[in-house]
């Protein structure tokens, strides 16, 4: 048993293909990403070792700033309306009401469509002459509110955060909705012998038990957020006047269209730091919470 | 009105409140939807001339037609379903055969192997995208849909390694012990005995690997720029330039992006739903 499970043929076999392409492309990618991020690099020839001047350059910009800031505030904007919602939808769903099939599939339909689909479809939503939403307005007497959604700096920022968060409610949903069915039923059933109604039940008995999968949710929304790029790519480019931009649109900007290989390596490997600190900072405050 | 009354006439009126609220909540997922196919059948004509909301009067069969010809619809859809479909192949031999070894196997560096592996899903894409496009230009892999098959399997590594080796490790061991008697080499143990038993959640995974894949964008966008390799997304985006003020063409291939996908899921909901929900309690 011990020789054919041991079997070192085999596990090459098995392993090393994967680990080949992985570390080929992802580890050795993300330690040239750092690399970069020390050049003064165009792309052409040979780069200029700066040291981490790119670094300190990148903390002085304040369109990188704002990208950065943006993209916090919209994971905050996310966490206090988007997992409320979800919370709530599947609270609902799960406590016994007619058609519980029917809603969960439809309000999951936009997770299985694409960004570009659902950013060019609010692109239309957005339209100032024609789209739907200033229509709306118009219809109900509320003229005075209709507006250039995308085009006015004032609202841009909000209407590209709408999409991302109106496509996403019923992933949150569907994990919130899984969790509360695999609380046992006999908890349930105690509850409610104990005279527990379908609010008290939720607020005392279901909300502390799906706490885990709140947690879990809190994360990948925030970690989301700081990674969030085709959207706002599709909606605004980062535009009007960089008010939309988040630090993947700057990065993709800087290098792609503005050629600072350096300069945008060194936004990379910003969002993967913050990345890491992030998800462990939030693991350590639940962490903390609990005890 | 006595007790039992009231907390009656209050539970329906409560009744009442949560409907209207899941009507409206699917309606406003649901509407964006509809209104799209709407469009999509609709000439300029009509959207501006007033009738935006509701259903077409004349519905405009030819925005398809210059969609899919004109608009070269037809070729992203099917690269989209090509390199997706080679993604979840090759994708599923790896992540079954290094689970495998992974989880059942004995050997030394198991664990620091399988944390490395791990290790990928907290690395933002973004990340790799200049070194990829670098190494891509070297090995002329720009503008091939090598350059999209490559990033788009790696990166659905991890996720799949993790589930899959998490699967195998809750199979009991005496499966293998009596193959084991009868004389099975470590090759037809995995395959004869193991792979049958962790296939459900193999096809969970190579439906969000599908998914993934298809709605991919950004690899794709920078990677790829020859119409012939464009996959949907980023045909779509082009598309949207090309038929910049003309609404219904644009709807049109949005439609058709849509449909395939909308329709697999409204088949396979179930499956679907699981599939993505399995890949991020795992993650």
């Amino acid at each position: 048993m011990n020789k054919i499970l041991g079997n070192k043929t085999a596990i090459a076999i098995f392993t090393v293909p994967a680990l080949v392409l992985f570390g080929g492309t992802i580890l050795y990618s993300i330690i040239m990403s750092f690399r970069y991020s020390l050049l003064d690099w165009n792309g052409f020839g040979e780069g200029v070792f700066v040291g981490f001047a790119n670094y300190v350059k990148l903390f002085q910009d304040k369109v990188f700033l704002r990208a950065a800031g943006n993209s916090l505030l919209l994971g905050a904007i996310t966490l206090v309306t988007q997992l409320p919602l979800a919370l709530l939808l599947a609270l609902i769903l799960t406590s016994g009401i007619k058609g519980e099939g029917f809603y969960r599939t439809v309000f999951f339909i936009p997770m299985t469509l694409s960004s570009v689909v659902i950013g060019q479809l609010w692109l239309k939503i957005y339209n100032p002459n024609y789209g739907i939403l200033n229509t709306l307005l118009g219809a109900l007497g509320l003229e005075s509110l209709q507006r250039n959604w995308l085009g006015d700096v004032d609202t841009a920022l909000l209407s590209a955060f709408v999409p991302i968060i109106w496509q996403n409610v019923g992933y949150h949903m569907l994990l919130f909705y899984t969790s509360i069915k695999s609380i046992s039923r006999d908890v349930i059933e105690a509850a409610k012998l104990d005279g527990a109604t379908g609010f008290t039940s939720a607020i005392y008995i279901t909300i502390p038990l799906v706490k885990p999968m709140i947690r879990t949710c809190a994360i990948f929304v925030i970690i989301g957020s700081l990674k969030a790029f085709d959207m706002i790519y599709v909606l605004t480019n980062g535009g009007p006047v960089h008010m939309t931009e988040v630090p993947s649109s700057l990065m993709f900007s800087n290098i792609f269209n503005l050629n600072k290989y350096g300069y945008g390596s060194s936004i990379s490997i910003f969002i993967v730091v913050e990345c890491i600190i992030m998800a462990l900072v939030l693991q350590k405050m639940f962490h903390v919470k609990d005890e | 009105m006595s007790e039992k009354m009231k907390s009656r006439s209050g539970n329906r009126l409560v009744r009442l409140i949560i409907t209207v609220f899941l009507v409206l909540w699917a309606a406003l997922q649901i509407y964006p939807l509809i209104w799209l196919v709407f469009f999509s059948f609709k000439s300029n004509e009509e959207i501006f001339g007033g009738n935006i909301a509701g259903p077409p009067l004349v519905w405009k069969v030819e925005n398809y037609s210059n969609a899919l010809m004109s608009g070269n619809v037809f070729r992203y859809l099917f690269n989209s379903i090509w390199v997706s479909l080679v993604v979840v192949a090759v994708t599923t031999v790896l992540v079954a055969t290094s689970a495998y070894a992974l989880s059942r196997m004995r050997w030394k560096l198991k664990k620091p192997v399988y944390w490395i592996f791990i290790s990928g899903m907290t690395i933002p894409v973004h990340a790799t995208l200049l070194p990829l496009f670098l190494i891509f230009r070297s090995l002329h892999f720009v503008n091939t849909p090598m350059a999209i098959l490559l990033p788009y399997t790696v990166f659905a590594l991890p996720t799949g390694i993790m589930i899959l080796t998490n699967a195998y490790a809750t199979l009991p061991i005496e499966m293998e012990e009596s193959a084991c008697i009868d004389g099975c080499n470590v090759y037809q143990m995995f395959w004869k005995i193991m792979f049958p038993l962790v296939k459900p959640t193999l096809a969970a995974i190579a439906m969000f690997t599908f998914l993934s894949s298809w709605n991919e964008l950004m690899f794709a966008m920078t990677f790829i720029s020859d119409p012939k390799w464009k996959t949907l997304t980023v045909g779509l985006q082009s598309l949207s330039g090309m038929f910049y003020t003309e609404w219904g063409p644009i709807g049109a291939g949005m439609v058709v992006a849509t449909g395939p996908v909308l329709l697999i899921y409204l088949l396979l909901s179930k499956q679907v739903q699981n599939a993505l929900v399995m890949g991020a309690v795992k993650g």
